[in-house]
């Protein structure tokens, strides 16, 4: 624990020495201060104010000097303590805003893989609680620095007063020892409960505040609480059994120095008797082991803190230990014009499953090509479009977009050239000209055009506040088939070269869809792949894939497929139904 | 030295902190923090937390024990080694014992009450602080869909954690300070006016300006610290938000977009916090002004006054010596005032929310709604979203019992809202709802739940197996109606194609699954319910022609004996149906069968006619 403390502890120092130093240096005024008022009262009393009583006569100045000192010395102690404090807070916040960033980069960096098996409230714990509580040990630290020089200064001077009462004195440390140990012992494992169990509550209330609706429309609320109940209740436990541990050593670190001193004299008393000192300088030895007591209570706070962040800090760990993979570094062009797709032998399982959910697909898209990809519920295709986009790496084959393979690209040239197009439309809590120019770089007129292809041009028109009206989470709500056209604008804005479009537009009305497409094929001119459902989108592709169970099981026009008859079932199922 | 800091966060005044320093961020009320505001949310607070407050004169009591062993031991201390020398000029060891022994064991009695007095309020705090959290948990289920969808999830998330944590860190320490100094700030004062009572009331002078200095400084720090929780939960929702937009930041290269939005907030909570921490310096050095005043009165007035106030040398050192014993515990009251100040801004947040009004009330005696198939009629039935415009607009219509109704209508027709009326998401503004001939706001929840059962679009589900998934719909369902209620709606078949079969991990959101299969294991859940009214609001939008037809036919199986509404995304399933509701612009302009509609040759017929004309090309 002392190792890892230590390590703990560099660390935050590392992020911003120069305010942990000054706030050090603070520390260090404040305890010379200190010790530096009670000599200052000292002197008052033996010159000033026992001569007063004692004489009757008052020596004029030396009351205003006094007063002089007490003010001088309160301001350099206040001074002191001020510094500390607001550069220690400073110190600990610059850690966390290190910390976090360093969690933002792996969020943003790590795989979607990753995320996939990551609840979303563990890491929002992280962001938290976890950071917060790693950082917490910074507070008490430069006040611990700072008076070290104290505990040397009255060792010094108890072991020059005499030798065996310094002993007797400085044993507190190796006891100090002892105690830290057997309180780091039995506190980190409850510890790190506590810490899991932070995550734990806010992983529940993430999941189920996500899924609120669906907890109303089940009415699910009731299992819901017992569920959070749970979590919150053996968080209390084991927090509860943590305040237990803490309260037990601070009572005895707040006994130590009292206890400590009750020894020195009963030892300095035999001490006086034996001649080895006198009643003038045990008075000495008491003063000088209430200095000592003042760094060892701060270092006993200290040493309450380190636990508790050590296993804040190896939950950070869990995330700052994930590689992020690096980037591909191809060059950011990949020819001009719309852009040819190949896969080659693509096979996908979910890290959670031995089930394929694609096996061994091939498919080959000329540029400016349309091609429909049509398959049944749970086929694979929403999976092939995220593999072909370079979202999730495929257990094997290869995905060439040009001539390039897909993952050998530079982040940039990979979502310059292509887009796709989700199914399920993620708005963020932004205005709607921020939600469909991504990167705030597009004139209005740029932003129009492209919501003008997507069909959503009306849409500025009924917003209060036009483009800046603030949509998503916490905003305007949407319909499914707005919200699917706000993202589509955001993929068009781009001008991608390959357009896949993963049952965008299934909210949509039918003839609205159909004039989308008719307009992006005549206007955009991309290689577009578009898993679709109505015959009437189908009919639209120069060509269509048939994705049946992982595999692509057939190709060509849609009439030529039609006479597969699993292809026809699938796609003529209203039509059958009419009648 | 600074933050990163942002030249735009101008330091908050009191005025413009409460408003307008932030962007709307969802519940959080635009209330002002006042002192009056401390107060009342420790009043609200301790009335939603009786424990906090019960057995307070035990823990007072203690905290009196602990305050006077911490005067004694001193005092004993300097009687021991302030003994005069023995006749024979050595000391009297026997003495310095006895009172060095007597000084431990106060020091012990003191440590172990300390430490009995810590676990008491641990005890209690943390069960206050678990009921907080679930009380806070609790309400945001009942908040309404509305609520939830002007709310960042991160920012709710926040105040059953973060929030929660921050009144957790303060009830370890800053109850038992606050409970334990007053008393030794007490005690001092009692042993000063032993000595002399006008001394501790011109010690007591100098410390009163503190009272309004406090007071001005506690209202800022509590908007300081108001601010502070806010940027917390900002940053934590925009965290939230990368993390759930993981697949679309991926996609369009946000990266650097995400991480600089994320990084302003990050700064900003640190910068929140900083000028929190500027108000706790304030206070300490209030704290020590003040004790270099107290001692300059008590040297100036006792020296000057000896002879009235009749005060020996002895008695004037012990009087300064008490002086300089009062600053220690007023410095900790001013810490832990600060430490108060930031649990009493998240103690807020949570009871705002706490005390939230609910926008969809249940009732308290709700009726009970009859069995079996219910007829649903809705009269003059009006919505309209939050001051927008309205989305429904005079809907009157009568559905008889065992009806197949199907609910048609362009995106944006008020055909879902007229849904989720139905099912008491929300409840209408004007005119009302009839299911079985009860209003429906008047049902108990209990019997609205077990009889009406909508399967939304959104097919959202737990990270748990596709099994336990379907479970949710019917708590005590055993494994065989589950696999029955695949078999009911014929998707054996998908039910079957993993190795793992209903065991599939569906992982965060139902993700490891596509989203028609989501809507498939949706569907199975409300087959394995028996409710008298089926809401089905574009249930299959997402699931492929021929699955989508195969579950029209056992849908409409699974309907005997209820009434099904149904809000159409694909004109098939209105075909079948009994009556046909035809919504546009929250009109509910048409209502019969397809043939009839048909011939009315309407809004009806133009969108069956678009329709078909998307599907029936087959042959060209």
């Amino acid at each position: 624990m002392t190792r890892r403390g230590a390590r703990v502890v560099a660390e935050l120092i590392r992020f911003s020495p120069l305010s942990f130093s000054v706030s050090v240096l603070g520390a260090a005024v404040f305890a010379a201060a200190t010790v530096a008022s009670a000599v200052v009262l000292g002197r008052i009393t033996d010159q000033v104010l026992l001569p007063t009583f004692a004489d009757g006569e008052v020596p004029d100045d030396a009351v205003l000097w006094s007063i002089v000192a007490v003010f001088a010395v309160t301001a350099i102690k206040a001074a002191g303590v001020v510094t500390r404090r607001y550069l220690a807070a400073l110190t600990s916040e610059r850690a966390q805003i290190q910390l976090r960033t360093r969690l933002l980069d792996s969020y943003l960096g790590l795989p979607m893989a990753w995320h996939q098996q990551m609840p979303a409230g563990q890491l929002l714990a992280h962001a938290d609680n976890d950071t917060e509580i790693t950082t917490e040990v910074i507070h008490p630290l430069p006040f611990s620095f700072g008076v070290a020089f104290l505990a040397v200064f009255s060792a010094v001077a108890l072991l020059i007063v005499d030798p065996v009462i310094a002993v007797v004195a400085l044993a507190i440390f190796p006891a100090l020892t002892v105690l830290n140990r057997i309180y780091s012992k039995r506190i980190e494992a409850p510890a790190a409960e506590v810490q899991a169990g932070v995550g734990r509550v806010s992983s529940i209330a993430h999941e189920s505040f996500d899924g609120a609706l669906v907890v109303k429309t089940l009415g699910r609320a009731a299992e819901e609480e017992t569920r959070f109940v749970a979590a919150v209740d053996h968080l209390r436990a084991r927090r509860t059994h943590v305040g237990f541990i803490r309260a037990g050593f601070e009572a005895v670190m707040d006994s130590l120095p009292s206890l400590g001193i009750a020894v020195v004299i009963i030892v300095g008393a035999h001490r006086i008797r034996a001649g080895a000192m006198t009643q003038g300088d045990l008075v000495q030895v008491a003063a000088l082991f209430t200095v000592l007591a003042l760094p060892m209570r701060v270092f006993g706070f200290f040493l309450e803190m380190v636990p508790p962040s050590v296993v804040a800090r190896q939950r950070l760990s869990s995330v700052f230990d994930e590689p992020i993979p690096s980037p591909g570094q191809a060059m950011t062009t990949i020819g001009d014009g719309a852009l040819g797709l190949e896969a080659r032998g693509l096979s996908f399982r979910y890290a959670n499953t031995d089930t394929d959910v694609l096996t061994e697909v091939g498919l080959h898209l000329k540029p400016g090509e349309v091609v429909a990809l049509v398959g049944s519920t749970g086929s694979g295709k929403s999976t092939l479009c995220t593999l072909l986009a370079g979202l999730i790496p495929p257990r094997s084959g290869q995905v060439l977009l040009g001539d390039k393979a897909v993952e050998s690209l530079q982040p940039e040239a990979r979502t310059e050239a292509l887009a796709l197009v989700f199914q399920e439309s993620f708005l963020f809590s932004d205005t709607l000209r921020a939600n469909v120019d991504l990167d705030g770089s597009a004139t209005d007129e740029a932003i129009r055009t492209a919501m003008a292809m997507a069909r959503i041009d009306d849409l500025e028109a009924e917003m209060v506040n036009g483009l800046d009206t603030v949509i998503g989470e916490r905003g305007v709500t949407l319909s499914g088939g707005q919200r699917q056209r706000v993202a589509l604008a955001r993929a068009l804005i781009r001008r991608p070269r390959l357009l896949l479009l993963d049952d965008a537009t299934s909210a949509v009305d039918a003839g609205i869809e159909r004039q989308i497409l008719d307009r992006l094929r005549a206007e955009l001119q991309a290689t577009t792949l578009i898993v679709a459902q109505r015959v009437s989108t189908i009919e639209l592709a120069d060509r269509v894939l048939y994705l049946d169970q992982g595999h692509i099981i057939a190709a060509g026009t849609h009439q030529q497929l039609l006479t597969h008859p699993g292809y026809r079932a699938l796609v003529s199922a209203y039509e059958q139904a009419i009648g | 030295m600074s933050l990163d800091v942002d030249p735009a966060a101008a330091p908050p005044t009191p005025e413009t902190a409460a408003q307008a320093m932030l962007p709307p961020v969802g519940l959080d009320p635009d209330s002002e923090a006042t002192p009056e505001g401390a107060l009342k949310v420790l009043r609200r607070g301790l009335a939603g937390s009786p424990a906090l407050a019960r057995g307070l004169a035990v823990t007072v009591a203690m905290g009196l024990s602990i305050a006077v062993s911490k005067l004694t031991v001193p005092v004993l201390i300097q009687r021991a080694i302030d003994r005069d020398p023995l006749p024979d000029g050595t000391v009297d060891i026997a003495y310095i014992t006895w009172i060095a022994v007597a000084a431990a064991i106060v020091v012990v009695a003191a440590g172990f009450t300390s430490w009995f007095a810590q676990r008491r309020l641990v005890e209690r705090a943390e069960a206050a602080i678990a009921q907080l959290r679930v009380d806070a948990f609790v309400q945001v289920h009942r908040l309404s869909i509305a609520d939830h969808n002007e709310t960042q999830r991160g920012v709710l998330v926040a105040r059953v954690t973060s929030d929660a944590e921050a009144l957790a860190r303060f009830a370890q320490w800053g109850l038992y300070s606050w409970t334990i100094h007053p008393v030794v700030i007490v005690g001092t004062f009692v042993v000063l006016a032993f000595y002399s009572w006008v001394m501790a009331l011109i010690v007591l002078a100098a410390y009163l300006p503190v009272l309004p200095w406090f007071k001005w400084l506690q209202r800022r720090q509590l908007l300081a610290y108001d601010d502070y929780r806010t940027r917390i939960s900002q940053m934590l929702g925009r965290f939230s938000e990368a993390v759930m937009g993981a697949a679309v930041i991926r996609a369009y290269g946000l990266e650097s977009r995400t991480r600089r939005r994320i990084h302003q907030s990050i700064n900003q909570r640190a910068q929140a916090r900083m000028r929190a921490n500027k108000y706790m310096a304030m206070v300490f050095v209030t704290g020590d002004v003040l004790s270099a005043v107290a001692m300059a009165g008590v040297l100036i007035i006792g020296i000057s006054q000896r002879e009235r106030l009749g005060l020996n040398g002895g008695e004037m050192v012990a009087i300064v010596f008490l002086t300089t014993l009062l600053q220690g515990p007023i410095s900790e009251l001013g810490e832990t005032l600060d430490q108060t100040q930031t649990a009493v801004a998240g103690w807020r947040k949570i009871l705002d929310l706490i005390d939230r009004e609910i926008d969809v009330p249940e009732p308290v005696d709700g009726s009970s709604l009859p069995g079996g198939a219910l007829p649903v009629e809705a009269e003059g039935v009006g919505f309209a979203y939050r001051g927008g415009p309205p989305v429904l607009q005079d809907v009157s219509v009568r559905i008889p019992a065992g009806a197949n109704v199907a609910v048609v209508g362009e995106t944006g027709s008020g055909k879902t809202t007229f849904a989720k009326l139905l099912c008491r998401l929300a409840d209408p503004e004007q005119g009302v709802i009839r299911l079985g001939g009860v209003a429906l706001d008047t049902v108990a929840p209990a019997s609205r739940l077990a009889s009406v059962r909508m399967v939304p679009q959104d097919g959202f589900l737990f990270d748990t197996t596709i099994r336990e998934n379907v479970r949710f719909g019917s708590p005590g369902a055993d494994d065989a109606a589950i696999t029955a209620a695949f078999e009911s709606l014929g998707l054996g078949w998908w039910a079957d194609k993993r190795s793992e079969g209903l065991d599939y991990e569906v992982g965060e959101r139902g993700e490891s699954l596509s989203v028609g299969e989501r809507q498939l294991v949706a569907l199975a859940r409300a087959a394995l319910a028996d409710p008298g009214l089926l809401i089905l609001d574009e249930a299959t939008s997402a699931v492929d022609p021929e699955t989508d037809q195969a579950l029209t036919v056992a849908l409409r199986v699974l309907a005997q004996g209820r009434t099904m509404v149904s809000i159409a995304h694909r004109l098939a399933t209105a075909e079948a149906a009994d009556l046909i509701l035809v919504f546009d612009h929250g009109h509910l302009v048409e209502q019969g069968s397809h043939h009839e509609l048909l011939r009315a040759d309407g809004v009806y017929a133009r969108l069956h006619q678009a329709w078909v004309g998307n599907t029936q090309r087959l042959t060209g």
